[in-house]
Order: structure tokens, then sequence, then C-alpha cells
């Protein structure tokens, strides 16, 4: 593809400033090529797997593993996200898109390709879809009512560009080619074992006659017999003899296009190149979370901060719970606040109770927010950590040599080494291959360094006392139904632990009350 | 070609699903006797018998017009017969001389001469479908009927016959495939579309014109690829014609098994209609009462699928249940309160599929579905839950009842203690009726019918099986109040074999 890039279509004087769509801060020279560590333990592995799995041919994996603790670039990308939002805005961008990924499937088809014609005639059509994408994109954004210091800028680079001489010159003469070409009949006469080629003579339609006759037996009742011919992009001998026997029939059109091909060896410009990868970036995310919003789950742009500890969410959910269930729509949506002063959530209640999901909530919306993303929630201001270190349990292997308590110090130890004020901890049922009384400790005295600290964090325990060591420690609980505690409800809320039971009347589980029956009957 | 002896506007769809009450339908009104006395043994009638009998309509015209179809029919069985046999003798045929249509994946030329052997056949039964309407459609009054005549007479008249055979014929193209194309994307040839060769001109015209080149190459003999891409671009040219024979022959084979499916119904109504009256029973075509009147009304009603097992006339009620959308029958066990409630659900289904009905009168309104909820054997071994497991079957129940539904209670909610069950009997059946649904209730809750007897509401009707004095049954039900006991006692007394 690169062989394709142009030096003669591109005007090197252009006096724009666009950069590019989706900035890093200056110290980060190229994306990371690895996901981050605690990547799977907040399951963004799923989520960054998830999101652009039908866009394979960008490689956008390296944006999404690359966080910004930078407020200002947060906002830049926020604001490009937003202008996205508006449909005839993202239609435009994916419409361009497309063109561009018809363009290089063109170009890379022609390498595969044995006949001089056929190839000059794929070549002709890659420079066909590039003029269109360029000038429908520059005419369409020109439209739109943009509002991000990033589609602004590019919005005028690519004015410029449309608008250029030299593309004008190159995209004209494609289409005068092409008229000349496509406007060519000719006959094709099968026999057994031969074939002739000649003009179009103005044979009539044999097809029509046929169909008009049989109509009385068609009354669309019936499968079709209709065999669809896709338009296969390749060429045998035999069609090459009758793409050869055309091109003597009329030599011009095909002059014409040899000389088109030895005017343009190449065309593609290199900023538009970029900007058609980044760009996916932005409508990966959006077309991944465009379902859950129809089902009705909220999601919202956060205020970010590097300085502001104290946060707020409300109605947040785990996307990637979300994107797993049946249903999006019955995923449970929670609070959280660190008021002025609170660093840590400390998390109780009942197994299965979406604990662990909550505190993996909790860490996804920073991280989501520090990419620049629209976040899980309907309303959230949230702090960005430099860096975010999670402990999870997990599988014992045979081979460590370390017991899991152990092996447990050991890690909480190293990121504690690594952690600055400005980290997120995410510690999810740690000390658990212990005594209750050791854990109490062992679990106390981390909470005292974590505290010491200053970091923020969310601790899923099943120890209460931890919930309520000071006033730097939030205590939540997973709740219950009231009427049966055998039913979850999902719900994390800011209080001390308490359930109740009630038996329900058959009747009402089975939905056969009065006025069960009458709410579950419509006319 | 439309069949239309169903429906007068379109086919009945085999596909559609049965409704999800047909296996507790099948089990609790005894269905399977009545399926196999229409099938007489034949697979495929009794496919059509279920299927019609479950998908019943709610729409009196569709069943007036069936009911005048059926008329037909019984006026002229030995007709009616000779067209069911026209369909026969196509699949007959089709069988013995391997008639079929290649799938599309077979290719358009594949395709054509397949659809042109079968036009062959096709057209000659057709010739003889036309024959028997020119010979009987005077003597047929059904609106189905004449019309399903007519049509075959106005579409398959000669001249249309005659020039369809030409076309089959000339499809096999002697002198080659002329395909007109245009160069598409990537100089790739497009748009073949079959023409007919210009006519050849006169030797002065072609002299004076200019020549126009042709360039003509052959085949090495062994280019087998070569011959595949040929036979390709062939088969591009030849799709829609291909399409056009495929689809008429298809049309006409659907016909054909359209016309078979639609006349089942009718050979199964009149195969049941002669066992039964060999037994002596009448049948009566219903009345069909204006929507929105509860109606139910009937004499000499009978449950044919005892009458069929038991092989002779059974015992015949009388009904008259108009205005009423609630019948609570009670009385004594074995006294043939089921048989009754069988009974009524028989004839409401029958009535829909358009059928005559078991009874000498009958008049009832349409239901939105027929629904059982028979209390079970095998309930009654599950010792823990029964309960709960009758709940269940009616909250399922409960998804698919709409207004307008009918719905027949056998026993419901008796396993468990007299005062819960009529409870939940209250509130089920008050939600239900204010809903809209019709109910009968076989019922041995007390508490629960003597409240309502107590009411005394205009829309409710109380039965009793009859029990003479010496503890005898009749098997009547016949207007009653609900009495304290369902003399239990008797039965006990009589399988223990006490006085």
């Amino acid at each position: 593809m690169e062989a394709f890039l142009s030096k003669g279509v591109t005007k090197s004087k252009m006096q724009n400033a666009f950069q590019r769509i989706l900035p890093f801060p200056e110290d980060v020279s190229q994306p990371a090529s690895q996901p981050p560590a605690f990547f799977s333990d907040l399951n963004l592995d799923q989520l960054i797997e998830a999101i652009p799995a039908s866009r394979q041919e960008y490689n956008l994996k390296p944006f999404f593993w690359t966080p910004l603790r930078d407020a200002e670039l947060v906002r830049y990308r926020q604001e490009v996200m937003q202008d996205l939002e508006h449909e005839a805005t993202m239609r435009c961008v994916k419409a361009f898109a497309e063109r561009m990924s018809t363009v290089r499937r063109y170009l890379g088809l022609i390498e595969k390709l044995d006949f001089d014609d056929h190839k000059k005639g794929w070549y002709l059509e890659a420079a066909l879809v590039y003029g269109e994408a360029v000038t429908t994109l520059a005419r369409d954004l020109a439209q739109l009512p943009l509002a991000s210091r990033g589609l602004l800028a590019f919005r005028a680079w690519v004015q410029e560009y449309a608008a250029s001489q030299a593309f004008q010159a190159f995209f004209a003469e494609a289409q005068q080619v092409k008229r000349a070409l496509s406007e060519l009949e000719y006959c094709v006469i099968i026999e057994i074992g031969k074939f002739r080629v000649k003009r179009y003579e103005g044979e009539t339609d044999y097809s029509i006659e046929i169909e008009k006759t049989f109509e009385r037996f068609q009354q669309g009742d019936v499968d079709s017999y209709l065999v669809k011919f896709p338009e296969s992009s390749g060429m045998s001998h035999i069609e090459a003899q009758i793409l050869q026997a055309v091109a003597q029939l009329y030599p011009e059109p095909f002059q014409a296009l040899t000389q088109f091909c030895t005017r343009y060896p190449s065309f593609l410009d290199a900023t538009l190149l970029a900007f058609d990868r980044e760009i996916q970036f932005y409508l990966a995310y959006l077309d991944f979370i465009a379902p859950f919003r129809q089902e009705g789950l909220p999601f919202c742009y956060p205020q970010v901060s590097t300085v502001e500890k104290t946060e707020w969410v409300r109605d947040g959910f785990d996307l990637v719970l979300a994107h797993r269930v049946q249903a999006p729509q019955r995923v449970v949506l929670n609070d959280f606040s660190l008021q002025p002063g609170e660093r840590i959530l400390v998390v109780t209640g009942p197994n299965q109770g979406g604990k662990t999901t909550f505190a993996r909530m909790f860490a996804q919306l920073h991280y989501l927010a520090s990419l620049g993303c629209p976040i899980p929630g309907r309303e959230a201001h949230l702090f960005l950590p430099d860096q975010i270190f999670t402990h999870f349990q997990r599988v014992e292997t045979v081979r460590s040599l370390r017991s899991k308590l152990e092996d447990d110090l050991v890690r909480i130890h190293e990121m504690l080494a690594q952690a600055t004020p400005n980290s997120l901890f995410v510690l999810n049922e740690i000390f658990f291959s212990t005594t209750l009384q050791d854990a109490l400790f062992l679990s106390k005295e981390i909470m005292r360094r974590l505290l010491d600290l200053d970091v923020i964090g969310v601790w899923v325990t099943f120890l209460d006392e931890l919930a309520s060591l000071g006033e730097k420690t939030v205590s939540m609980v997973a709740m219950v139904d009231p009427h049966d505690p055998a039913i979850r409800t999902f719900q994390i809320v800011r209080k001390a632990a308490d359930g109740l039971a009630y038996a329900r009347s058959l009747a009402y589980k089975h939905r056969l009350t009065y006025a069960q029956i009458r709410e579950r009957i419509h006319a | 070609m439309k069949v239309f002896l169903l429906y007068p506007d379109r086919d009945f769809d085999p596909s559609q699903p049965l409704p999800p009450q047909a296996a507790d339908l099948t089990q609790d009104l005894g269905l399977d006797v009545l399926f196999s006395a229409m099938s007489k043994g034949d697979a495929f009638l009794l496919d059509v018998s279920r299927r019609v009998l479950f998908l019943g309509s709610d729409q009196p015209q569709v069943i007036l017009y069936r009911q005048e179809i059926l008329k037909d029919c019984l006026a002229h069985p030995e007709v009616v017969q000779s067209l069911y046999n026209i369909p026969l003798e196509f699949l007959e045929r089709k069988r013995k001389e391997w008639l079929w249509i290649s799938p599309r994946h077979a290719g358009p030329g594949s395709i054509l001469s397949g659809a042109q052997h079968m036009l062959e056949v096709s057209l000659e039964l057709l010739r003889k479908l036309r024959k028997l309407a020119d010979e009987h459609a005077a003597t047929f009054a059904s609106p189905g009927f004449r019309r399903f005549f007519s049509m075959i007479q106005q579409e398959l008249d000669d001249a249309y016959l005659d020039t369809v055979e030409k076309h089959v014929q000339a499809l096999r193209f002697p002198k080659g495939v002329l395909l007109r194309a245009r160069l598409g994307r990537g100089n790739e040839g497009t748009g073949y579309m079959l023409c007919k060769p210009n006519e050849p001109e006169g030797w002065i015209k072609r002299l004076l014109s200019e020549r126009s080149p042709v360039y003509t190459f052959s085949l090495h003999p062994r280019d087998d690829h070569g011959a595949r891409v040929l036979e390709e671009l062939r088969n591009r040219g030849l799709a829609r014609v291909a399409n056009a024979a495929a689809q008429a022959a298809a049309h006409i084979e659907s016909f054909f098994h359209v016309l078979r499916w639609e006349l089942s119904f009718y050979l199964g109504c009149l195969n049941l209609y002669e066992q039964l009256t060999q037994l002596g029973e009448s049948l009566t075509f219903p009345q069909i009462a204006p929507p929105g009147e509860p109606r139910f009304s009937s004499t000499g009603l009978y449950d044919p699928s005892l009458a069929l097992t038991m092989k002779r006339k059974v015992v015949e009620n009388d009904l008259a249940a108009d205005g009423k959308t609630l019948i609570v029958i009670t009385g004594p066990n074995q006294g043939g309160k089921t048989t009754f409630l069988r009974s009524v659900g028989l004839a409401q289904l029958m009535m829909q599929a358009g059928m005559f009905v078991p009874a000498t009168s009958f008049s009832a309104g349409l239901a939105a579905g027929v629904f059982t909820h028979f209390a079970r054997e095998e309930d009654k071994k599950l010792e823990s839950g029964k309960f709960e497991e009758e709940l269940k079957r009616m909250s399922l129940l409960i998804d698919h009842l709409k207004p307008g539904s009918l719905l027949l209670l056998n026993e419901s909610f008796s396993s468990t203690n007299e005062r819960e069950g009529s409870e939940i009997a209250r509130e089920v059946v008050s939600a239900l009726l204010e809903a809209g649904v019709k109910i009968f209730y076989v019922t041995h809750l007390y508490e629960f019918a003597h409240q309502l007897w107590q009411q005394q509401a205009q829309n409710v009707l109380f039965l009793r099986a009859e029990r003479m004095p010496d503890r005898r049954r009749t098997f009547k039900i016949r207007e009653g109040a609900p009495l304290e006991t369902s003399y239990g006692a008797d039965v006990y007394a009589r399988v223990f074999k006490m006085n």
C-alpha cells in the first residue's frame, strides 16, 4: 500500500495546522504494545478484545492499552467523541472509512491479477473510490455542526486538500476514463466448444418474453430459483480473451486508461491515512456502546481531574458484564462517591451479591475515563490515577514456592512500593487463606498503609470491621431482596449490612394473584 | 392459481406452529380418537385434521365459507374424490419419472432442464383438472368451490396451455445462447443478458451496410477450465429464464400440494360424518353468534370421542347458557361432568375449524382459543408440590389467554385444602372473567361454588350432574345449585361393594 503513497496528488505547501485526531502526550512516543498488567483482573482484556473486534485491519488495541493522565488531552478526545455522537457526523466519517477500506482492498487485489487491462481496470476503480471518499468527506463535513478542536482542524485541512488543483485534475480524469469504458456494449455468443464476440446491435431481451409467458404461474408463493452470480473479482483466460476482443472492437477508451495509469502512479495521502486509522478508535467505542444505550443503559462524559480526589458516579455499571449477559437492560446500576477526605470503599455482603463486579466497575470507570471515552454511568466526576493496582484471588499454582498468604503479601508489598499518592487500588478478597484473626490483623495493617499513602481504591472483603476503620473508609453493602434473602439485588449501597426474609405465597410466586393476572392479560 | 378451499383469500399455512396448548387439549379432550376417525389410518389425513382443528379460525366468514364447502362435499363425495386423485397422480408420476427441479447450486442449465420435464407432466394433469371443472362446476353451490372451478377454467384455457408448451420446447436453444454484456468494475464483463438474435437481413442490405467485425474463439478440447468458464457465462445468461420456468413448475407443484392438503381436511370430515351417523348420532352445522355476545346454547350435545370409543350412541345434554360467562358444574363423582366438559370443548373446536358439531342444535360465539386445565393423574402422584405444579400450569396458560378465550377448568386448585383452593379459585376466576375470558369450571370446591351462588350474579350459570335418590347417576347435567357433598361416599360404597 505504501507504494501508492502520493507525492503528486498531495499539495505539499498546505497551510493547515492539523496534527492528528487521536493525540497522545509528548512523553508517549508511541502507543503501548502490551496491555497493562491489571487488564485481566478487571476483565478489560475481554472488553478491549470485543470493542475493535470488527476492525482488525486498523490495529486499534494499542490505542486502548494507553491511558492518559492529562485532563486536557482527555477533554480533547471527549470533544471529538461528542462530535461523533451526532448521527450525521458519525455517518459521514463511517462512509469515508468504508470507501478507504474499499480503496485498500482494490489496490491489494491488483497484486494478484494476471492480465494488464484487468489490472488497470481495478487501479482505476481504486482511484475513483478514493476521489469520491475525499470529495464526499470534504463536502459532508462542511454541513456538520462540529465543535471539537480535533475535527474542526481536520475539516479545514481536508477541504484545502480536496480543493487543490492537483487533486481536482486527478479525479476528473479518472471519471472521464471510466465513463467511456462503461458505455461500451458487446455480445458473446456461446456454443458447444466455441464462442464469438461482436458489437451489440440492438438485439432484444429474451428473458422478459419468457417471464411474461409464465407470469400466470408466478404468484410469489414459491422459492426463487434465480441463481445469483456474485460479481467475482477475477478473470479467467476466456474472459481475458473476451476483454481483448472488446478492446479491439473499441480501441480509444482503452488507450485513455493506459494514459491515466501512467500519469498517476500513486495517489494516497499520508495524513488522510493516519486520520482514517485513528478515527476508528472513537467509532469502535461508540459502536460498541450503542446497543447498550438503546437498551436504556446510561453513558456520560466524566469530569476528570488529576488533583481532586473527591469523586462520584451515579448509575454506574460494569460494561463487560453488560456485554456478556443476554439482557443488558437488567444490569444493575450502582452509585458511589468519595466525599472530601474519603479514600477507600470497603464492600461487604453476601456471596454472589455483585461485590466483585462492583469493584471491577470502580476501576473500569477510571480507566475508560482516562482514554477519553464516555463511561457507563449517568453522571460522573473522576480522578485520573497515575497507576492502577489490582489484587484478585488467583488459582493457586502448584509451582509457586510461597504459600498463598505469603504470595498475597509479597504482591501487595510490591504494589505499595511502586504506588504514589495518585494511584488507584482494587483489592478483592485477599487473605482468604488464613484465620479470621490473622486476616483482620493483616488487613488492618495494609489498610493503614494505603491510607497513609493516601491512594483511592475499593476493597472487597468479608471482614465487616474493615468498613469502620476511620473517616477515610466508606462502608458499602451488597443488598438482598428484603422479601427473600436468597435473591440478590446486586445493588451496592452505602450502609451497614442487614437482611430480612419473608415467605411469599405460592400464588404470588407464580403470578396468580388477582392483580397479577389482570396485569398479565391485556386486550 | 390458488386453491383457497380453507380461507376465502389465502391458503392454509401448514408450517405455522400448533398452539402451545395443543398437547393438553389432545389429552384432556380425548382428541386422538377423533383424529383417528377422521384419518382412517392415513397419516397425511391425520396430520391435516390435527392442524386444521387446532388452528381454527375466529372469523365468522371463514367458518361459514368452510361450512358451505363441507356441505358441497357431503353432497358430491365422488367428485371430491376425483379432484383429490389429481394431485395424487402428480405425486405418483413425480416419483416414477424422477421429476424434480434442481436446487439453485446446480446452476441455471440444470434447473431449466428439470423444470422443462416437470412442466410437461404438469400441463397434462392441468388439462385433466380443467375437464373435471368443465363437467361439474355447475352442480356445486359453495362460493369456495365455485371460485375454484371458475379460476381453473379462466386461467387454463387451451390457447394459453399451447403457448406454454411451445416455449418449453424453445428453451433448448439449438443455435447457441446470445448474451449482451457491458464492462463493469475492473473491466470485468457484467450485466449479462439473454437476447434473441436479430432476424437475418436480406442480402442487398447486407452488402450495403458496413460489416461489423466478429471475433471467433475455439476451445482446446482439453481445456476443461475454459469449458467451465464458458458454462458459467451461459448460466449467467440463462438465470432468469431458468427461474421463470422453475418457478412456474414449482408453482404448479405447490398448487397440487395445497389442493391435496386442503381437500384432505374435507375428506377427514366425510370420514367422521360417516362413522358417527352409522352409530345413530346426529351432526349439525353450528350457528355462529355475533362477536361480543356471550352465547352458548345447544341441544343433544354429546362427546363424539366417547361415542366412537363405546361404538354406540351416548348420553346427550341440553344447555342454555346464553349471556353467561362462567358456568360452574358441580355434582356427584362419576356423574358425567368431565364428559360434558369435553363435549363443550370439542364442539367449540370443531365449530371453529368450520366443521359440523356433535349436537342436534348448537349456537355459540367464537373463542380466542380454547384452553384446558384438568386435574391430571400424574399430578396426583406427585405428593409434594402438586399444588405448586398445578399453579405452574395455570400460570403458563395465563401467558396465552386473551380476552375472548374459552377456558375449561376441571377440578383445578383441588390439590390443596378447600379453604386455600377456594381462595385461589376466587382470585383466579374473578380476574379472568374481568379480563374477558369465558370459563366452564367443574369443581368440588364447595366454599368457592357456594359463595358464588349466594352472589346471584347474572353472568354465572350453575349446573349439576344428576344423581337419582337411589344413588344412580344418569350422566345428565342439569341446572342446579352446588351441594356440599359430591357423594364420594357413593363411589366408595360401590367400589368397596357395600350395600
